[in-house]
C-alpha cells in the first residue's frame, strides 16, 4: 500500500523533530526537554494503542471489548472536562452525562443509518473521533460557563431578585454559553477543504482510497461530529447551569479562577 | 410586629463570619438604615432579607413568619431589591420593566421613579446616565408591587445630584407605605434618610 510507513520511515520523520530540538538548543528556547517527553510519550502511547487496536480490530475478538474501550474513553474524557472547571459544583457527573449523550447519539447515528458497519475495525476509531471532539467541546463549554457566571453574577441576581425562577433568570446565560461554544465548530466546518484537509479524509487518501469516497466518509463524520459536539455543549450548559443554583433559587458562590487559565 | 426579626443569625465567611450571631428587629414603617464600613456585614444582612443568601445558623422571620418556610419567588416579589451598581438588562427601558412581569402600567412605574415615561420608555438601557439607570432599576423593582424595598448602597455609584434624587424617592416611597431598608457606608446619608439607624461592625450589631 502506498501509505505504508516502515520503522525506518518513522525514524526518518524524527529528523524533523531533531531539527526543532537543535533550533531550540541554539536559540536557548529550553524546549528540548518538553520536546523529548512529547516524542517519547506520543510514541509509547500510540504504539500501545496500535497494539491494542490490532487485537480489537481482529475479526475473532469479541465486539464487546470495543465498547468497553469506548466506555473507558468516555470516562477519561469526562474526567478531563471536569478538571478544567473544578469550581463548578457537580461538574464530573455533568460532563459524564454530556459525553455519554453525545457518544450514544453520534455513534448511534453512524451505525443505525448504516454509514459504517458495527465491527471491531470501526467502533473504536469512530468513537475516538466523536469522543475527542466532544471532549474539546465539553472543555470549551465548562470554561465558558464559569466565565459567564462570574461576568453575569449581578445580572443573574438582579433577575432572581425580581422573583424570576432560576431557569428564567439563567436563560440569557445559557444562550450566550451555547452560542460561544458552538460557533467555533461551525467556523471549522466552513473552512473545511479550504484551510483544513481533515484527518480521516487525508488518512483514507494516503491509504489509497478514491478521494471522492474519502470526502463522503469525511463529510458524514464531520456532520455527526458537529452534532455530537453541539450535544455535549448543550447538555453541559443546561445541566451545568442547573447546578449553579440552589433548590431555593439562590446563585451559588463560584470561585473565579486566575490559576486555571490555560 | 417586626418587619424582619433576626435570631442569632450567622453567615460564614472565608476568614471570619460575615454575620456573627446577629439578633435584631427591623420596624415595618419608614426608612431603616443599615450603616457600617465595608466588611461590616451590612450587605450580607440585606441579602438575607430577600433570600439571595441563606443563614448558616439562626433564623430570619418576616412579619411573624419563618422566612425559610415562605415561597421564595413570591417573597422576592413582595420584597424588592435595588443594587449598588445599577444592573440593567439588554434592551430598552420598557424591556427592562417587562422582565419583572409588571403588575402595573410601565408609564406609572417610571413616573414614580421620577422619570418622564414619554422620554424614557423607548430609550436603550445602554444610553442612560448612572442616575437614570438607578431610577429605572427602582421603577423595575416597584413593578412587582413590593411591600418592602431593599436598597444596597443605591447611590455609591452616583453623583451628588442623582444621590439626592434617590434619597428623596426613598423617602416618598416610605411615605406611601413601602418599608425601606437601605444600606450605606455614609453616616451623613444615614442621618439624612434614616428614621432608624442600625450600625454594624465586623459582622455584629453595634449597641446604639
Amino acid at each position: 500500500m502506498s501509505g505504508d510507513v516502515g520503522w525506518w520511515g518513522l525514524a526518518a520523520s524524527l529528523i524533523m523533530v531533531a531539527a526543532v530540538a537543535v533550533l531550540s538548543w541554539r536559540a536557548r528556547l529550553r524546549l528540548e526537554r518538553d520536546l523529548a517527553i512529547a516524542v517519547v510519550r506520543s510514541l509509547t502511547q500510540l504504539l500501545l494503542v496500535g497494539a491494542a487496536l490490532k487485537i480489537i480490530v481482529d475479526q475473532d475478538t469479541w465486539i464487546g471489548f470495543s465498547f468497553l474501550w469506548v466506555a473507558a474513553m468516555v470516562t477519561f474524557a469526562a474526567i478531563t472536562v471536569s478538571r478544567r472547571a473544578p469550581q463548578l459544583p457537580g461538574v464530573l457527573p455533568v460532563a459524564f452525562t454530556a459525553l455519554v449523550c453525545s457518544s450514544v447519539a453520534g455513534l448511534g447515528l453512524l451505525f443505525a443509518l448504516g454509514v459504517f458497519p458495527v465491527e471491531g475495525r470501526t467502533v473504536v476509531p469512530l468513537a475516538g473521533m466523536v469522543v475527542g471532539n466532544s471532549l474539546a467541546a465539553g472543555v470549551l463549554a465548562v470554561r465558558r460557563l464559569v466565565e459567564a457566571v462570574s461576568e453575569r453574577r449581578a445580572d443573574l441576581e438582579a433577575r432572581l431578585a425580581l422573583g424570576l425562577p432560576w431557569p428564567d433568570a439563567s436563560r440569557p446565560l445559557v444562550r450566550s454559553v451555547l452560542r460561544l461554544a458552538i460557533a467555533p465548530d461551525i467556523e471549522r466546518i466552513k473552512a473545511l477543504g479550504i484551510v483544513v484537509l481533515p484527518g480521516a479524509m487525508t488518512g483514507l487518501i494516503l491509504a489509497g482510497v478514491d478521494p471522492l469516497d474519502a470526502v463522503r466518509v469525511q463529510l458524514a463524520l464531520m456532520y455527526v461530529i458537529l452534532g455530537a459536539a453541539a450535544t455535549t455543549t448543550s447538555v453541559v450548559a443546561l445541566l451545568g447551569t442547573r447546578r449553579l443554583f440552589t433548590a431555593d433559587h439562590r446563585l451559588r458562590p463560584i470561585a473565579r479562577d486566575a490559576t486555571l487559565e490555560d | 410586629m417586626a418587619l424582619f426579626a433576626l435570631d442569632a443569625v450567622t453567615v460564614a465567611g472565608a476568614h471570619r463570619p460575615r454575620l456573627d450571631a446577629v439578633t435584631l428587629e427591623l420596624p415595618p414603617e419608614g426608612v431603616t438604615v443599615l450603616q457600617g464600613a465595608s466588611g461590616s456585614g451590612k450587605s450580607t444582612l440585606l441579602r438575607l432579607l430577600n433570600r439571595l443568601e441563606a443563614p448558616d445558623a439562626g433564623s430570619v422571620g418576616y412579619r411573624g413568619e419563618d422566612l425559610a418556610a415562605r415561597d421564595v419567588l413570591a417573597h422576592r416579589r413582595e420584597v424588592g431589591m435595588v443594587f449598588q451598581a445599577p444592573v440593567l438588562f439588554p434592551g430598552t427601558v420598557a424591556d427592562n420593566l417587562a422582565v419583572a412581569r409588571p403588575a402595573d402600567e410601565p408609564a406609572g412605574l417610571l413616573a414614580r421613579a421620577g422619570l418622564d415615561p414619554a422620554a424614557f420608555l423607548g430609550r436603550d438601557a445602554d444610553t442612560l446616565s448612572g442616575g437614570e439607570a438607578q431610577r429605572v432599576c427602582l421603577a423595575r423593582a416597584l413593578a412587582t408591587r413590593p411591600r418592602v424595598l431593599l436598597m444596597d448602597e443605591p447611590t455609591s455609584a452616583l453623583d451628588p445630584e442623582a444621590t439626592l434624587v434617590i434619597e428623596r424617592l426613598a423617602g416618598e416611597l416610605a411615605d406611601d407605605g413601602i418599608s425601606i431598608v437601605l444600606v450605606t457606608h455614609d453616616a451623613d446619608q444615614a442621618r439624612r434618610v434614616g428614621d432608624r439607624i442600625i450600625t454594624l461592625r465586623e459582622g455584629r450589631v453595634v449597641a446604639p
